[in-house]
């Protein structure tokens, strides 16, 4: 066998945010690493999602992992020597006339949020349009997280990379792997032309394609590609200054948007699309752009004036639970995954990074990781 | 699919010269058509038609294509009840066999078996500073407003670029009365001398052509050749003043005008073969991206067509013969009879009008070399006012260098055009930059919409 | 400077009407654009949003996207493919911060 490449201290096959954002805080704790992306960094999940970075609305457990990562974003730009667009300017989670039922959960939420660290003021649907004017008669109350905002993703993704490489890490695009194993002491994993690359940690952070590496290590996990539902507006001007989401039970009702500071009005959500890990390709589907626009039009009936001058979709990986798998496995030592993380890792993902460099430098984190346990998929097995 | 067989869905998307012929094919071959276009009128870009209440006749309009624009004209009003035709409607996306369109009405989906690509060409722009200047217009968009609305852009009009377009639209507007500052050619003449042996192919619209710029001569319009733009001139208020340019001799001149047409020759509209998912080849001789078809017209794409200037520049009068290939085409994949002799007399048409565009390419070519020497300070997107050095700074910091990928870090494509008048400079801006082939940077990706949508568009019939 | 940016060369016989642009009335004809409209008299039809100046659109074919403008009650008109109609409204400025709020 030809000698390896590449031979460091932790390698890590996904170039997304998660690999990204990791190999940068491992360079940071001194540890050799090499990151292998397949195609370009953070050109799918990472790179096309909403750009959220909105802790409240996900689960209690998972708040301080979301305000680890609230850290990071908020030194981002000198951490990275990159702007990242990133604009502390709140997140609204708003609630419909028809499902009053949510107000009861918005309450219990914050309650809970709080002793989390989220603080979260609940305006009623009256108070709310004093404040924020674009909300439309259907909208019943929110919730105003002040200390959430939003980024650019097409640029987060990148410069974690490029910052990482600055830093002394190794960075291999247009190399995809295709067979992991441990051979002794190290793993050694084998790109389609050929190339090896050695080390005694493997991280992976493969996203959609994690299954296709986690199974060689005996533990498969029933991952979905499917693909955010994206449009954006012409610019106009500024006036919307935090990130909007509705929470609703209702997959088709769930849009969000934001305006970026040129001017763009960015939307997300209602149904999501088909992506295809092996094309690289994931497609919006035109019922999908209409589905959303109507969904819009009810929450924020200014924007109807509007146009939306193009869409986009990417490759996310979602499971059954929504949660990731983020974690050691639970069949090899030297072994971590952190993928799967079902269309909200954007925020989390720097603190993502920062957890797993830390659990695999130490050993051990404060982050409490066991609801992301991959073994959890292998129960009904055994 | 006997369905498919007896009363197969056909689709033509543009009823310029190629979409009225294949339309015209497809009901003589006793199919009905859906006949999809933008425009309120037939005709496309090139035989475009004023509004019903103006009064010039095709001759003052078209001047020698006068007969070719009145048949195109008449053909489609011959069939226009015919076929299902559906004007003022853009397709904005296609998947799953099935087109969108959005109008006035709103939104609707035309499944189709066969689906007939005819979007025509916009122009091809080499950035130059100052050009986003008000006054500065597309070559094609100084035709529009003679043809369409009986104006001139302005009261006194430079013309610069490259193409047979930037003579035919001067001596139009000399023609009509407009005030002509000079006509600025990119290209050295001595390329038309080396083109001749392609351009005989074709040689009543050479004669056409030479005639062109004799008609300018004889006007007294000064047209040069051999010459380098090095700035539009003027000011962010009150628009164009001028260019500055480098002559063929290598002095410099600048000349005053309050408008400027600018172009290249043209590109194909290729949106929608982009988003009915067809490959794409690299054109070294025009340096550009085409959808991949064979010589009738299919695309890679099973049941896709491809025809007209939206799939290869090869002038209007191909367009009408690659129209009705596309169609017969298309008819013999339904399993209708086509006769073979047609067939083979229409390619040698088409072989004949595409050694002419070669010949076309030879003489007035893509002057790539520009974008490596523009200056950092000019806008490459017109659109999101990028900059050649914002473009230069993200390949040098980034190391991006695949078309999409300097979009996603500069925004370089990213506007209201979607790349169309930026994207090939942009790509020559990246190659110059990292020293790398312009193939190499590839092509943006077509995504929906085709055209801006309006966020507040509902199904047709419904409020 | 009053003299507007395009020039009419013929087809001048056409039945009159008026629209409104910035606040001033603006005398156009049946059949025209409504970028003809307001550049026949005027010199701009917009600002761009991001602060290289006036814009006066650029392909006349519904292709380039440079000519939209804003009608006073916040719509959105592409101006080289609306036919002028008599009664329009439009603003060459950008609306305030403020446009959320319009109805």
């Amino acid at each position: 066998m030809a000698n390896p490449v590449s031979v460091s201290d932790v390698l890590i096959i996904g170039g997304g945010l998660m690999g990204a954002s990791a190999a940068l805080f491992l360079r940071q704790r001194g540890r050799s690493v090499t990151l292998l992306e397949s195609d370009l960094v953070g050109r799918q999940a990472s790179g096309t999602n909403f750009g959220n970075v909105r802790r409240q609305g996900r689960p209690l457990h998972q708040l301080p992992l979301a305000n680890r990562a609230l850290a990071i974003w908020r030194r981002a730009n000198e951490l990275l020597s990159a702007d990242v667009e990133y604009l502390q300017s709140g997140h609204i989670r708003v609630c419909y006339r028809e499902r009053p039922e949510n107000i009861a959960k918005m309450e219990e939420y914050a309650a809970e949020a709080r002793h989390v660290g989220l603080d979260l003021e609940l305006l009623t649907g009256n108070a709310l349009r004093d404040r924020f004017p674009f909300f439309g008669p259907d909208v019943l109350a929110g919730s105003y997280s002040a200390m959430d905002g939003h980024a650019n993703p097409r640029l987060t993704a990148p410069a974690f990379a490029r910052a990482a490489q600055r830093a002394g890490a190794q960075v291999f695009e247009n190399t995809r792997i295709i067979h992991a194993a441990k051979q002794g002491t190290d793993f050694v994993v084998t790109a389609e032309d050929g190339r090896t690359f050695q080390a005694p940690v493997l991280l992976i952070t493969a996203g959609a394609w994690g299954n296709k590496l986690s199974q060689q290590f005996g533990e498969p996990v029933p991952i979905t590609p499917r693909g955010p539902n994206m449009s954006v507006t012409e610019p106009v001007p500024y006036a919307i200054a935090p990130a909007v989401g509705v929470m609703t039970p209702v997959e088709e009702e769930t849009v969000y948007f934001r305006q970026v500071a040129r001017g763009n009005i960015i939307l997300g959500g209602s149904t999501r699309g088909p992506s295809y890990p092996d094309q690289y390709r994931a497609y919006v589907l035109p019922q999908n752009t209409m589905k959303q626009l109507k969904q819009i039009r009810r929450l924020a009936p200014a924007l109807a004036n509007l146009n939306i001058i193009r869409v986009w979709s990417g490759i996310e990986g979602y499971l059954p639970d929504s949660l990731p798998v983020m974690g050691p496995s639970a069949t090899t030592s030297g072994l971590f995954y952190a993928f799967g993380f079902s269309g909200s890792g954007f925020q989390i993902g720097p603190g993502v990074g920062e957890t797993m460099a830390e659990l695999i430098d130490t050993g051990t984190t404060s982050i409490d990781l066991s609801h992301y346990d991959i073994a959890r998929f292998q129960k009904v097995e055994s | 699919m006997a369905d498919r067989e007896i009363n197969p869905r056909v689709v033509v998307v543009g009823a310029g010269p190629a979409g009225v012929r294949a339309a015209q094919t497809l009901l003589a071959a006793g199919i009905r058509p859906v006949v999809i276009d933008e425009a309120a009128r037939a005709g496309g870009q090139i035989y475009r038609r004023q509004p019903a209440n103006f009064r010039r006749n095709h001759q003052a309009l078209y001047g020698t294509e006068a007969a070719r624009a009145q048949a195109v004209h008449d053909g489609f009003d011959a069939i226009a009840s015919a076929v299902d035709y559906r004007p003022d409607t853009l397709v904005w996306n296609i998947a799953d066999g099935q087109v969108w369109t959005a109008s006035e009405k709103g939104y609707a989906t035309v499944a189709y078996d066969a689906l007939i690509l005819c979007t025509g060409a916009t122009d091809r722009l080499m950035p130059v500073n100052g050009w986003h200047y008000a006054g500065t217009y597309s070559l094609g968009a100084a035709q529009v407003a003679l043809k369409a609305q009986a104006c001139a852009i302005g009261a006194n009009v430079l013309f610069m670029g490259s193409g047979p377009l930037l003579y035919l639209v001067a001596s139009q507007y000399v023609k009509a009365g407009a005030k002509v500052a000079a006509v600025l050619d990119t290209s050295p003449f001595s390329n038309r001398l080396r083109a001749a042996v392609d351009l005989i192919a074709q040689p009543a619209i050479l004669a056409d052509g030479v005639a062109l710029t004799r008609a300018l001569a004889k006007a007294g319009v000064p047209v040069l050749t051999g010459v380098t733009p090095l700035e539009i001139t003027g000011d962010t208020d009150g628009g164009v003043n001028g260019a500055r340019v480098r002559l063929a001799d290598g002095t410099e001149r600048h000349f005053a005008a309050d408008a400027v047409a600018l172009g290249y020759h043209l590109r194909p509209e290729t949106q929608l073969a982009d988003l009915a998912r067809c490959d794409f080849a690299f054109d070294a001789k025009t340096r550009q991206w085409l959808p991949r078809r064979d010589p009738d017209g299919r695309a890679s794409v099973a049941g896709v067509y491809l025809a007209g200037d939206g799939a290869r520049i090869l002038g209007a009068r191909s367009a009408e013969v690659s129209g009705r290939l596309a169609a017969l085409a298309a008819l013999a994949d339904l399993g209708r009879p086509v006769d073979p002799l047609t067939l083979t007399h229409l390619r040698r048409q088409v072989a004949s009008y595409a050694r002419f565009a070669r010949g076309l390419a030879t003489a007035f070519p893509w002057p790539h070399e520009q974008a490596a020497n523009l200056p950092d300070e000019a806008i490459v997107c017109r659109c999101e006012a990028v900059t050649a050095g914002d473009l230069r700074r993200v390949v040098n910091e980034t190391g991006a260098k695949e078309a999409n990928r300097a979009k996603a870090f500069s925004r370089v494509g990213m506007g209201r055009c979607q790349g169309r008048y930026c994207g090939h400079a942009g790509a020559e801006v990246i190659a110059a930059c990292a020293n790398i082939p312009v193939e190499q940077v590839g092509r943006l990706r077509g995504q929906a919409p085709v055209k801006p949508l309006p966020v507040a568009i509902a199904p047709e019939g419904e409020e | 400077m009053t003299q507007g940016r395009f020039v009419r060369l013929a087809e001048q016989g056409r039945a009159p009407l008026t629209l409104y642009v910035d606040g001033q009335p603006v005398t156009a004809m049946e059949g025209d654009t409504l970028m003809v409209a307001m550049l026949a008299t005027g010199r701009v039809l917009r600002t761009s949003e991001f602060g290289d100046g006036k814009r006066a659109g650029f392909c006349l074919m519904a292709a380039c996207q440079d000519c939209w403008v804003w009608t006073e009650d916040g719509g959105r008109l592409r101006a080289c493919s609306t036919p002028a109609s008599a009664g329009l409204r439009i603003s060459t400025n950008q609306p305030g911060a403020s446009w959320p709020t319009a109805k």
